[in-house]
């Protein structure tokens, strides 16, 4: 595939790996984190912890929109799909996330609900017109990526006087996840989690840009390198972040420079900021409750609010108490280190949010990468 | 004489729907039989109109195998339910090394489905039957009320006979095996989503669906110590060659750089976030030899017109965890794990 197959290839791999190598100084060690899921699913894909030298360590972070959605925002998502009126659009990654008391959407859908799995939130508007005698919510989920065309859509619903269509937002925002990180005690305190530099998300960075990620340099002095999600994107990431360490610096460098800008997509911007505004606090699994870190639907559009809709108010629920995915999704742990990981825990009967999409820490770990546990 | 046999109109192929008369077990239905199936599939034992099918069969040992059909759509490119539920069936079989002999056809028909659908379906079914030389020998035709099924299902059982000396099973293989495969992989699946509506992609792909009997017969005249072989169907190579494994109790190692894959078929995986090697196939197989003999079958694979694409693409190791791992075109190793879930609508 032209223009993808370049930036796979194994040649260049192991030439960029071998600069690592040999520029990565052996009397200290670097631990980055990728804070996107999509770089997380390329380093296991592609096997690219094999061609990094032992000091330098990847933390997976906790940019997994599926990974990080509390147990009782599923609960709501199960209890809107119930109703006997509702056709709930899902992105397919949903439909196995557990919510309290083992439930998932595919087993109300198995009872009988309408959930129907989608590729865009496009989709969603076409069943909302195919069906004017039902009520179609389409469950909005991920980070800056996938915001604008939630945005667009409601727009086109408004435009089209769609009075069965709305959408249950989940939309939530990278910087102040980082800077959560960042905060918590673990790293900026007590330093039981070294934390050395990021890599900056891909597809997010093409909509937000490169500006919000300047106060973690500034601030933090931690380096950001933002990278595509191809693997050579990652390999050359980490090298330039090895090579900023070095030197000291701590500064916001764009790998991606293909795709993103500092300023970012301003069109998609000014639509998301027309349909969405800041929640005053949104809960994460894993990071708790962060202020000014989610978005909900403005006033001007509450006749698609799902939330305003069908009167949500969402209840905090606690994971399982053996479920390590709060401490893995900030960098504590890996997925090795928590008890229900292949044992209780799989792919195909998860437990943890971590360990339901193919971005999540556990099942990128499960699925690509536990050979390394057993050898 | 005259006969008192009534007999009214034929069956209107052309704008007629099956209804639930056709599987009531009277007239209307031993007219379909008669006008579609028996015309469709001739051949002496489904012409003595039997419950059964009486065949003779040469001393030695049988398989028998059974498989559904529940693809949606019933068309696609490159073939129909019809013609995979003959090619599916044949495979199945022949992954035993052995001879397919006959084919029964069971049809599961929603009420409503048109009449020049089904003909349609029964006129590939039986091309594919002709063109392989195993006959639908007997069969049975139910219709179900409209809603309760998906136009129409398939269920084909198939038996043949295995050659003396040929002991092929999912168990067998054994560490130093070479693992090879007949051809591109995804084709099959990629050709079938294309035509959903939500996925909404074109391509010029054709489903690879064919009967590998021809090929497996080459393959055990010149090698007749093959170990296994399967047809990497549903889950795609990723699953099958995990099944093998664990099925055998070994490892296995593949090399991402030697499976072959088109073009399109990546492109298409990419943009909707698959797996090649989890995407179905219906006519290719992998077969497990003993590594010597890796090399010859190859080229009698290569010089068949269904494994012209042929490659060696791993071997067997011990592993207690029966991991099948990979080393990745781009130099790291992964494990191939076993398909979770199931995503995507049916494709067989």
């Amino acid at each position: 595939m032209k223009y993808i197959d370049e930036f796979r290839d194994g040649h260049l791999a192991r030439k960029i790996a071998a600069t690592i190598g040999a520029e990565a100084s052996s009397d200290r060690s670097y631990s980055l984190m990728e804070f996107c899921g999509g770089h997380t699913h390329a380093i296991s894909r592609y096997g690219i912890e094999d061609l990094l030298p032992a000091n330098v360590r990847m933390i997976h972070g906790p940019g997994c929109p599926v990974c990080v959605l509390p147990i009782g925002r599923v609960d709501d998502a199960i209890g809107i799909a119930r109703r006997p009126d509702v056709i709930l659009c899902i992105y397919g990654d949903l439909l196995r996330v557990p919510g309290s008391n083992r439930l998932s959407l595919m087993k109300v859908k198995a009872e009988g609900a309408d959930v129907r799995m989608v590729y865009s939130a496009a989709d969603s508007l076409v069943v909302a017109r195919e069906n004017p005698g039902k009520q179609v919510v389409f469950f909005a989920i991920g980070f800056e990526t996938t915001t604008p065309p939630t945005a667009l859509v409601i727009q086109q619903a408004k435009a089209m006087g769609l009075a069965n269509y709305s959408v249950f937002s989940n939309h939530v925002l990278t910087p102040s996840a980082i800077a959560t990180i960042l905060e918590s005690p673990e790293v900026s305190r007590l330093g039981t989690v070294p934390l050395d530099g990021f890599i900056g998300p891909a597809h997010v960075s093409t909509v937000i840009g490169s500006r919000p990620y300047e106060p973690f340099a500034e601030t933090y002095r931690k380096p950001v390198v933002i990278a595509g999600f191809e693997p050579l994107d990652v390999l050359q990431a980490i090298l330039m972040l090895v090579r900023q360490l070095n030197d000291g610096r701590a500064e916001v460098e764009n790998e991606f420079s293909r795709a993103v800008t500092r300023d970012g997509n301003l069109k998609a911007q000014a639509i998301v900021a027309d349909v969405f505004e800041l929640r005053p606090t949104f809960e994460w699994r894993g990071l708790g409750y962060v202020d000014n870190s989610a978005l909900a639907i403005r006033e001007a559009y509450a006749d698609f609010d799902a939330e305003r809709r069908f009167s949500i108010e969402t209840r905090s629920v606690p994971d399982n108490r053996a479920c390590e995915c709060g401490t893995i999704l900030r960098g504590l742990k890996k997925p090795a280190d928590c008890k229900l990981f292949g044992t209780v825990c799989t792919p195909e009967s998860p437990m943890g949010s971590c360990m339901v999409s193919a971005e999540g820490a556990c099942a990128a770990h499960w699925t690509y990468g536990r050979f390394r546990q057993a050898s | 004489m005259t006969t008192l046999q009534r007999k009214g109109p034929s069956l209107d192929f052309k704008n007629g729907r099956v209804d639930l008369t056709h599987g009531g077990g009277g007239r209307a239905m031993a007219q379909l039989v008669e006008e579609l199936f028996i015309e469709c599939f001739d051949n002496d034992a489904l012409r003595q109109r039997n419950d059964q099918a009486c065949l003779a069969v040469e001393a030695g040992r049988v398989v028998m195998t059974t498989d559904g059909y529940v693809i949606s759509p019933l068309f696609f490119p490159g073939g129909d339910i019809g013609s995979l539920s003959v090619h599916g069936t044949i495979n199945d079989v022949a992954m035993a090394g052995a001879v397919p002999l006959a084919l029964s056809a069971s049809f599961i028909i929603e009420e409503g489905l048109p009449l020049a659908d089904l003909k349609r379906i029964v006129i590939s079914m039986a091309a594919a039957s002709k063109a392989a030389g195993v006959p639908v020998v007997t069969g049975d035709t139910k219709v179900v009320e409209k809603g309760k099924g998906d136009g129409l299902f398939i269920a084909t059982t198939g038996i043949g006979q295995v050659p003396e000396g040929v002991r092929i099973s999912g168990d067998l293989a054994r560490p130093g095996d070479a693992i090879l495969i007949s051809g591109t992989m995804g084709d099959h699946g990629v050709a079938v989503m294309s035509l959903r509506e939500s996925l909404g992609f074109e391509t010029t792909l054709h489903s690879d669906s064919a009967a590998l009997h021809g090929l497996v017969a080459d393959m055990v005249a010149a090698v007749p110590a093959i170990h296994c072989l399967r047809d990497p169907t549903r889950g795609g190579l990723a699953s099958t060659l995990n099944e093998l494994a664990s099925q055998s109790g070994v490892g296995m190692r593949i090399r991402e750089a030697d499976i072959p894959i088109r073009q399109e078929v990546r492109g298409a995986c990419e943009l909707l976030g698959l797996d090649p090697l989890y995407v179905a196939n219906e006519g290719k197989l992998i077969a497990i030899v003993p590594g010597e003999t890796a090399e010859r079958l190859l080229s009698v694979m290569r010089s068949h017109p269904l494994g012209k694409d042929s490659a060696i693409i791993g071997t067997v190791v011990e592993d207690s965890h029966h991991f099948v791992q990979m080393e990745t075109s781009f130099g790291g190793n992964r494990v191939v794990d076993w398909l979770a879930g199931e995503q995507l609508p049916r494709i067989c």
